[in-house]
């Protein structure tokens, strides 16, 4: 043990402890804040006031846009399984010309569909064909951004369930469809749960879309919400922010905790091999 | 309970590869038909067909004397039971061996009588709820021998039905398989590479290679009378001693020996013929002594089969092999002579029985 070890591991460790310290402070920032009656930019010891959950309970807006942040993401995360289900399904097992560069060129236009380059397009989209200030219409439009990955993750789980599943069912005498329900669905169901949970996750925290197409601030999500709440001298409202904010990550931490309980985001077959 | 008929049965699979080639077969009904041949022969690709998994290039395929050729897989009343069983993990014995029925719009409680009833037929009382994941292989095999069973189908079609098991249990499961099959008196059509496992349950078998159909026949048929020296290789566990030869006069000339001609070409061979000469090394007589007809040499090496010794003799260069029972077996080195049993000795002619 030289000086210059000790040195170095305590340097290394200070390091680490720093960069912890980065990632942690936000967090504690959140959880702390909405307990405290005058919260600041710091960390500090809360005082366990129910005051600032009355406040939000108060905002008009408030607990509505966490439903419509809930229908929104629900909505699209349902969508986007069962059709991404679908086409993975036919794409895995149709042998199509060209379908591997089909799906490539799918899934790195998925990032831009959605993305800032489209936003002017995308509007103008959605003026035409009268989708503007509509849930469903920016449900729509979410679904296609997110389809084209979803395809994409979903039609390696269908790749790799065996084939002669599907084949025994069909010499018993079963439809595609039926094949897809009884048989297909059933084998890959931990896949499908992962994509709704990432939609759901993906829509949850998507502002740039919603902030555009949805104006009625009725309808708008949390993710918008979150953006007015102001005081009256255009300062941040640090009581509503941090407030709404716990409000806004808690259900999505339980969705995770959920799901990783129920699925355990492993793969498990039963397969004979 | 239906008869198969195929005629003309073409395959072609794009690229150009030529997997049946206008084949014509009758597996009368009842019968328990094997396919056989090395892998890439075309007899799962058959089977596929018969089943409609693989749709034909060519030809017809008729079930019970209905042409069923543009049919879909569950409009033929054919039941399958694939290589990997594909039995559903997320369903229960019950479930799976009842899903065909589920498929026809049975009703729940009936479903469940009637797989309760197979499964006891086949021993499964006591694993009913159990998934497949939980299940041995020879009880996997079970189930999915029970779910073709609930079917009723005209015909049933195995895939390799055995080479998921281990070799003890492999054993069991082709006498098991041949009593069910027996019992049931359906048409069914097995697929092996294993030709002893084709001899040992088939009624009839096809002997395949590249596409075609070599051989058809009883297995004692394919056994004793191989058509052509493909056949004749690929049969036996053993391999049969395919010797080149030469007729000279009323006498063959083998590997330098001189052996009688047998008994099935005699009188069709010409002075001077180039021919190969074919016996199992079951069908000859081993000594120590000089014999007559007997091809001699030295003892290269002595294999234990158990109840005899495999003895291969070095003659002139030429390998020739002869089974030994237990208790006379030579030592390495010994001079051998093996004696053909000429009523079981055969002779080819450009790879073709001379009969």
């Amino acid at each position: 043990m030289t000086p210059r070890f000790v040195l170095g591991r305590i340097g290394f460790y200070t390091l680490i402890a720093v960069l912890l310290a980065f990632f942690t402070i936000p967090l504690l920032w959140l959880v702390t804040a909405p307990f405290t009656s005058d919260p600041t930019y710091e960390v500090r010891m809360p005082d366990f006031t129910w005051e600032n959950f009355q406040a939000v309970l108060e905002h008009p807006y408030a607990l509505p846009s966490l439903w419509n942040s809930l229908v929104l993401s629900v909505g699209t995360a349902l969508l986007v399984v069962v059709m991404a289900a679908l086409a993975a399904y036919a794409l895995s097992r149709v042998r199509l010309p060209g379908r591997d560069a089909l799906l490539y060129a799918l899934l790195l236009l998925s990032s831009i569909i959605t993305g800032t380059a489209a936003m002017v397009p995308l509007f103008q989209l959605a003026v035409e064909l009268n989708l503007i200030d509509s849930q469903l219409g920016l449900i729509l439009i979410l679904t296609g951004g997110l389809l084209p990955a979803a395809i994409f993750m979903l039609k390696d789980f269908m790749d790799s369930t065996p084939k002669s599943y599907e084949e025994s069912a069909r010499v018993f005498g079963a439809s595609p469809l039926q094949i897809v329900r009884h048989v297909v669905v059933p084998l890959v169901r931990p896949g499908l749960a992962t994509i709704a949970v990432w939609s759901i996750a993906n829509v949850w925290g998507n502002f740039l879309m919603p902030y555009l197409l949805l104006s009625d601030v009725e309808k708008q999500p949390a993710a918008v919400i979150t953006y007015t709440l102001y005081t009256e001298g255009g300062q941040a409202n640090l009581r509503m922010l941090s407030t709404f904010g716990l409000l806004y990550s808690v259900p999505v931490v339980l969705m995770y905790l959920f799901v990783s309980k129920k699925y355990g985001f492993r793969f498990h077959g039963g397969i004979k091999r | 309970m239906a008869a198969i008929e195929l005629r003309g049965l073409t395959k072609v699979y794009p690229g150009g590869v030529k997997a049946l080639d206008a084949l014509d077969l009758v597996i009368p009904d009842g019968e328990f038909f094997a396919l056989l041949g090395p892998s890439g022969c075309g007899k799962t690709t058959l089977l596929r067909t018969i089943a409609g998994l693989e749709a034909a290039s060519g030809g017809s395929v008729l079930i019970g004397e209905r042409d069923v050729t543009g049919t879909q897989p569950g409009g033929r009343d054919v039941a399958m039971v694939f290589q990997d069983y594909a039995l559903f993990p997320h369903m229960d014995v019950t479930d799976n061996i009842a899903y065909p029925l589920r498929i026809k719009k049975v009703d729940k409680a009936t479903r469940r009588d009637k797989a309760a009833e197979v499964g006891a037929r086949l021993g499964l009382e006591q694993l009913m709820d159990r998934r497949p994941g939980q299940l041995s292989g020879g009880q996997q095999q079970r189930v999915a021998l029970a779910r073709v069973m609930a079917t009723q189908a005209q015909a049933f079609l195995f895939d390799e039905p055995l080479s998921n098991l281990d070799a003890r249990l492999r054993l069991e499961a082709r006498t098991f398989l041949k009593k069910l099959q027996r019992e049931l008196g359906v048409t069914t059509v097995f697929v092996t590479h294993d030709q002893a496992e084709a001899l040992a349950m088939a009624d009839r078998m096809a002997v395949m290679e590249a596409g075609h159909i070599r051989q058809i026949g009883t297995p004692a048929e394919v056994f004793r009378r191989p058509v052509n020296t493909f056949v004749a290789g690929f049969i036996g566990s053993t391999p049969m001693n395919l010797l080149d030869g030469l007729v000279r006069g009323d006498t063959l000339e083998v590997a330098g020996c001189k052996v009688a001609v047998p008994a099935l070409a005699e009188g069709r061979l010409s002075d001077g013929e180039k021919i190969v000469y074919g016996v199992r090394p079951e069908y000859m007589t081993y000594s120590d002594e000089p014999a007559e007809g007997g091809i001699g040499g030295k003892v290269a090496i002595v294999e234990n089969l158990g109840a005899s010794h495999l003895v291969t003799l070095d003659v002139n260069d030429v390998i020739v092999q002869a089974v030994v029972p237990e208790g006379s077996e030579p030592a390495v080195g010994d001079d051998g002579y093996a004696v053909p049993r000429s009523d079981r000795a055969l002779v080819y002619r450009d790879g073709e029985l001379v009969s």
